[in-house]
């Protein structure tokens, strides 16, 4: 591989780091042809994870960073004095079939800033996922960042050859788009959301190859005011609304040559961890928005305690839980519960009455669990309403901080 | 009573222990009076024989646990697994389901374990391109259980096309782009040592990590350290774990900087002028893109004067139109010619177009028979003919059949309950027939009658495009 590509290599995945998704789940299950390349497992595959914890599934890069829009908390912002670089469609091509070959990646994730047109930027976009899929029968996955402002037709097209498709809402209020991303507009993006979701739809029923694994989002948390309700709102909405496959939470980071309207300090870190497990919730634990809210202080999440711990010693009235009778919703609000601990225990004690040592051989959560839940040798009693029970469950916090 | 001493090779032996299973069940030997040993080399221990005996009933869940757990490294663990089955045969059939029970529970955890490994060497094998001519790969790999022959499939599915080896201290797997062979146990230093590629992978690597975020706890709990010797990216760790610290610390204190370059205004300006401005230039975005569905010749695009009064928008382009490259020139495009002709309505006078673009068809012989675009491929084509209306800004809008009605609308709507004026968006419309519906009806009173019916509609169009739609004054009373 030759050097100057190497460089570039380096500066375009620079760039794109800031996008949280990586994940190569949802696809169909597909194999190679025997003269093609490539296949999809349904859940995807990390193939390294980096020391920041992150995994590196697929190959993550910009097409270029030189970019005619002006966001404040983006790296590749005009403004920005970072070093730019532009790879030819080929170029992109020929790193992911090669990578690819020596299974360093599950795909291509390509995304771009924006260069002469977004009409322009989404068509070279394009054309690098129906090389791969044409001229190498590239089975591989594909995630195509979607510029909202190109017209809806290459919307159309990019679903053809994509496995997903995203376009990052990035922040949750029409206030601050307008503050910190000029260029960007929030109906034009929802509209966008919108046709994906439509088409993904048709197509799922028709079984034809358009998005087959969906569409995603981001949002950015700590560069601007909105409150972790407002955000979970705006989540609950896009669930709903455009049935995305995840809204990612990317805790606000400092980047190399910042702009000067957003001072910089260390993401927050622990903000984003509680937020992706206030998401959980509302999608598999069937809460709704206003009860995680209402466990929240002024709209922000308890940083020292998950959201389901939060909520329950919130409404102790309705525990304790008696694992071998109450149903599942109820068991699913349990703190330390998993979904599929839960689903354990549901077949369980049908053949079983389940004590304290059974419960803990299917879950790992045991401590935060036993305040709030009846087993046949076990009973909280008076614990449950203790006024020191938050202080006393509170976890240390674990590899958060910048500098650990 | 004495023990009875089952011996089974190195490795997942499935096929030793499933026939000893058949025998001790057939012997009615409970697990406290068999032990299992692994030895290479049987028999000189006095172990049993283990004649054939008939199959076991187990439940699917159970075999299917069994094949994964066979793989692990534990010895004890077709002790384990015996104890299962033969719980599960006395008396406790559904015992998989008591999770919470000590040994489902290990059993669980060890398969738990070997499925781990597996994914772990799905995705931690790294290949390496061989010297020589041909294209041919080979990857050095220490997995922790005996998972080679369960994982081999993966990477013939995923890199048919590719010759490639992979090396572990337990075997190896050779596929060349035919058939997948096992070999013996292989060495290091038979795998290549080193690959143009990794050089850039590892700049990949190091870039992609972002050191405001560093977290090597949660990178160990996900790549443990035993796969990282033979994984060429993780020679970068300690050195981004160490400086991780410091990037972050400047990227803070550093003070925002001035632009170095000017605003490129013109540019800015420029970007967002980037629609088609002519049906030409829309024509040929819709020709590069080809046909959604493969088989049409060409793209048929609309006809006519670009700003007709009246556009016709039709289903999609028939046999004759994609042979032709023209819109309506098969048998209902000149029924349709034929009935504008009589209504008044001049051919050349008005833009005619179809909502999908290309020719659909089903081959059957020589024939290729029409077959309908479905709701999202009509819609596929939709930003289109939204962008075609655009340009031509007719005063009104002809659907003709159900299918313009979904492409002008976005909705399906039966043209029975719709037929007459409508509104499309912002235009006027119209919705009727199409015209190849006359041309399919069985007896000729019932076609004569609505050629009638189509005619009365092409005549009520005509009016209206002559009117002034914006007063609202037509010359016919409306309804």
């Amino acid at each position: 591989m030759d050097e100057k590509l190497s460089k570039k290599l380096r500066i375009l995945a620079d760039a794109a780091k800031y996008d949280a998704s990586c994940s190569s789940s949802g696809a169909p299950k597909r194999k190679s042809d025997p003269d093609g390349l490539g296949s999809t497992v349904g859940t995807g595959i990390c193939h390294a994870y980096t020391p920041d914890g992150r995994c590196v599934s697929l190959l993550k890069i910009l097409l270029t960073n030189y970019c005619l829009f002006d966001c404040a908390y983006c790296v590749n912002r005009r403004s920005s004095n970072v070093k730019r670089a532009k790879f030819s469609v080929d170029e992109v091509v020929t790193l992911t079939v090669e990578f690819y070959k020596r299974n360093y990646i599950e795909g291509l994730f390509l995304s771009s800033g924006i260069i002469r047109s977004p009409d322009y930027t989404m068509e070279q976009m394009i054309l690098v996922a129906k090389k791969l899929r044409g001229d190498h029968g590239f089975r591989g996955y594909i995630h195509l960042k979607t510029i909202p402002e190109a017209s809806p037709w290459l919307i159309e097209e990019a679903g053809l050859w994509a496995d997903r498709l995203s376009i990052n809402l990035e922040l949750p209020t029409e206030k601050s788009l307008e503050q910190l991303a000029p260029e960007k507009d929030g109906a034009s993006i929802e509209t966008a959301m919108a046709q994906m979701f439509e088409r993904i739809e048709e197509a799922r029923e028709e079984r034809r190859h358009f998005s087959p694994a969906g569409q995603t989002t981001q949002m950015i948390v700590g560069a601007d005011e909105t409150t972790d309700a407002d955000v979970l709102r705006k989540s609950a909405k896009l669930y709903g609304h455009y049935d995305m496959k995840r809204v990612y939470y990317s805790a606000f980071s400092p980047i190399p040559d910042s702009s000067a309207i957003l001072p910089l300090k260390s993401p927050p870190l622990m903000r984003e961890n509680r937020l992706y497990q206030a998401d959980w919730l509302l999608r598999y634990y069937g809460f709704d928005v206003d009860e995680i809210a209402s466990s929240a202080e002024q709209g922000m999440l308890d940083l020292d305690i998950d959201p389901k711990l939060a909520w329950a010693l919130k409404n102790r009235h309705r525990f304790p839980v008696d694992v071998n009778r109450a149903d599942r919703e109820m068991l699913l609000r349990v703190p330390g519960l998993g979904a599929r601990a839960v689903d354990k225990i549901v077949v369980a004690r049908k053949h079983t009455t389940l004590r304290l040592e059974d419960v803990a051989r299917l879950t790992s959560g045991l401590k935060r669990a036993k305040p709030f839940l009846i087993t046949a040798d076990h009973h909280p009693k008076a614990r449950l309403d203790k006024l020191d029970l938050r202080e006393r469950l509170i976890e240390k916090p674990e590899q958060l901080s910048l500098f650990a | 009573m004495t023990l009875h001493r089952i011996t089974l090779k190195t490795g997942a032996d499935l096929h030793t222990f499933r026939k000893a299973v058949r025998w001790l069940i057939a012997e009615e030997l409970a697990p406290q009076h068999v032990v299992f040993a692994i030895d290479d080399e049987p028999g000189l221990l006095g172990d049993e024989t283990v004649t054939n005996a008939p199959p076991v009933a187990i439940p699917k869940g159970v075999s299917r646990l069994i094949e994964q757990v066979v793989c692990h490294g534990d010895p004890e663990r077709y002790a384990l697994l015996y104890s299962l089955v033969w719980r599960v045969l006395n008396g406790e059939r559904d015992l998989l389901e008591v999770a919470s029970d000590p040994l489902v529970h290990r059993i669980d955890l060890m398969a738990r374990s070997v499925r781990r490994d597996l994914h772990k060497m799905h995705a931690f094998v790294r290949f390496r391109r061989m010297q020589g001519e041909l294209e041919r790969f080979a990857a050095w790999f220490e997995p922790e259980h005996f998972i080679l022959e369960a994982a081999a499939p993966f990477f013939v599915d995923r890199f048919r096309s590719m010759d490639w080896t992979i090396l572990t201290p337990i075997g190896s797997a050779r596929w060349d782009r035919h058939e997948l062979a096992f070999g013996p146990p292989g060495r290091r230093e038979d795998a290549p040592e080193e690959d143009s590629f990794e050089e850039g992978w590892r700049g990949y690597y190091e870039s992609v990590f972002n050191p405001a975020r560093v977290n090597p706890t949660a990178m160990r709990a996900e790549m443990p350290k035993k796969y990282w010797r033979n994984m060429p990216e993780t020679a970068a760790i300690p050195g981004l774990i160490q400086t991780a610290a410091q990037r972050v610390e400047r990227m803070i204190e550093q003070e925002a900087t001035m632009p170095t370059k000017r605003t490129p205004e013109r540019a800015i300006e420029a970007m967002w002028d980037q629609e088609p401005k002519t049906l030409e230039e829309l024509n040929a975005i819709i020709a590069k893109a080809g046909p959604l569905v493969p088989g049409a010749t060409q793209a048929v695009f609309g006809e006519g004067p670009h700003h007709a009064e009246i556009v016709f928008v039709g289903e999609q382009p028939g046999d004759q139109e994609d042979l032709q490259g023209r819109p309506f020139v098969g048998p209902a495009g000149k029924l349709l010619t034929k009935a504008m002709r009589e209504a008044g309505i001049e051919r050349e006078q008005a833009y005619l177009t179809n909502a999908v673009k290309h020719f659909k068809f089903e081959q059957r012989g020589h024939r290729r028979i029409h077959s309908k675009p479905t709701t999202g491929e009509v819609k596929h084509y939709r930003p289109w003919l939204m962008k075609e209306l655009e340009l031509v800004r007719p005063k009104l809008v002809v659907a003709l059949g159900a299918t313009a009605v979904l492409a002008l609308s976005g909705k399906a709507t039966p043209i029975t309950r719709s037929r007459g004026r409508a509104t499309f968006g912002p235009y006027q419309g119209y919705i009727t027939v199409h015209p190849s519906y006359l041309l399919r009806l069985p007896d000729e009173a019932t076609k004569r009658e609505a050629y009638e019916a189509f005619l009365n509609d092409l005549r009520r169009i005509h009016d209206l495009a002559q009117a002034d739609l914006e007063t609202g004054e037509l010359p016919l009373a409306a309804e």
